[in-house]
């Protein structure tokens, strides 16, 4: 068997074929998406104990969040996965530019986001609603409300850097797509790329409702 | 390129339509939760926004990640990762929500020299009533 004429660009040394090797990434990212669920659980766990603990006061704080930018920041998220999803089946059916232009949405919608969580952290920290010490603001009642705000700032703020990280990925998936790299036979950066943005989807999907809605 | 390896790979492409359709689905779940969100209905509140995050989970999960037609080991990795979430968040409500159940529950501040106590009590009106002090579980 001639195995330099058989041999796939893509395919690295250790790997029988394309199938295998892409299978394999899946497996390796999706174990990461559940250390990035347990990560994200801790915080989780934290808002249910002091929510529990502070059930007045949580609904008291939860008043303070701008309703409408987090509403239209849960649009612009859930637009993103889409034409991510949107990115990888231009892919499959090796169509590159398009492909280009749904990263292109992709990012500039997580772009978005970021400038809306800035407006609302900016006005934040103008008022003094911050965590734990740093916490000034006089307007809500209950006791340890900078308890909220400390939750608040590590809940989202991991979840920002998250998407920071993605726009780093997506703007990366640009480039190679633009240097040709992808193909309908290897494609797999995207693939984890969009497992990795629906993940930070998924984890605001909950941050929503439990901060700005419910309280 | 051979035609032998091509061949194997049998790409799973959804329609277009259906991505839309999803993107729409989760769309209308938002405003859902949203408009639900006015009203006040105590517990059901929570129950109501988490059903409604938990449907749009399950589609991004099962479409946009394409769990539905993946082999079923990512599923089983992802599953596995709520179950375990469960469990860590199921168990420390049982301990912080039923601990008085077993022993008197005595409220004192766990570091009463911490520094958020101090600044609270000269800042924060609201929380001159013994800030420090996290209170029981209600009764």
């Amino acid at each position: 068997m001639n195995h330099a004429a058989e041999h796939p660009t893509h395919l690295a040394h250790h790997f029988a074929d394309m199938e295998q090797q892409k299978e394999s990434a899946k497996l390796g990212m999706w174990f990461f998406l559940l250390t990035e669920v347990l990560t994200f659980g801790g915080l989780f766990c934290a808002y249910a104990v002091y929510r529990a603990w502070y059930p007045e006061m949580f609904s008291n704080a939860h008043r303070e969040l701008n309703v409408m930018m987090g509403t239209i920041n849960t649009v612009v998220l859930i637009t993103s996965s889409l034409t991510m999803a949107l990115a990888i089946r231009s892919m499959q059916i090796d169509r590159k530019n398009q492909t280009m232009w749904y990263l292109f949405f992709t990012f500039l919608l997580a772009g978005t986001f970021m400038v809306i969580k800035y407006f609302e952290y900016t006005h934040k920290i103008h008022v003094g609603q911050l965590p734990g010490k740093f916490y000034s603001f006089e307007g809500i009642e209950g006791s340890n409300p900078h308890i909220f705000f400390s939750i608040y700032f590590m809940m989202t703020g991991l979840h920002g850097i998250h998407v920071l990280g993605g726009m780093c990925l997506i703007a990366w998936l640009m480039y190679k797509t633009r240097k040709n790299t992808f193909s309908p036979e290897y494609y797999t950066p995207i693939e984890m790329t969009g497992l990795f943005w629906h993940l930070v989807d998924l984890i605001w999907i909950f941050l929503f409702p439990l901060f700005y809605l419910i309280g | 390129m051979s035609t032998e390896t091509s061949s194997k790979h049998q790409l799973h492409v959804l329609p277009v339509s259906t991505y839309l359709g999803v993107g729409a689905a989760l769309l209308v779940l938002t405003g859902i939760t949203v408009w639900v969100a006015q009203f006040h209905f105590g517990e059901w509140n929570l129950i109501v926004a988490m059903a409604v995050a938990v449907t749009k989970a399950i589609l991004v999960a099962l479409i946009f990640m394409h769990l539905l037609w993946d082999n079923k080991v990512y599923m089983v990795i992802f599953l596995s990762s709520i179950l375990f979430l469960g469990i860590f968040i199921v168990l420390t409500m049982f301990d912080t929500l039923r601990r008085d159940d077993i022993y008197d529950y005595v409220d004192k501040p766990i570091n009463p020299n911490a520094i958020i106590y101090q600044i609270d009590s000269t800042k924060t009106p609201a929380a001159s009533d013994s800030t420090a002090v996290p209170p029981g579980p209600a009764h």
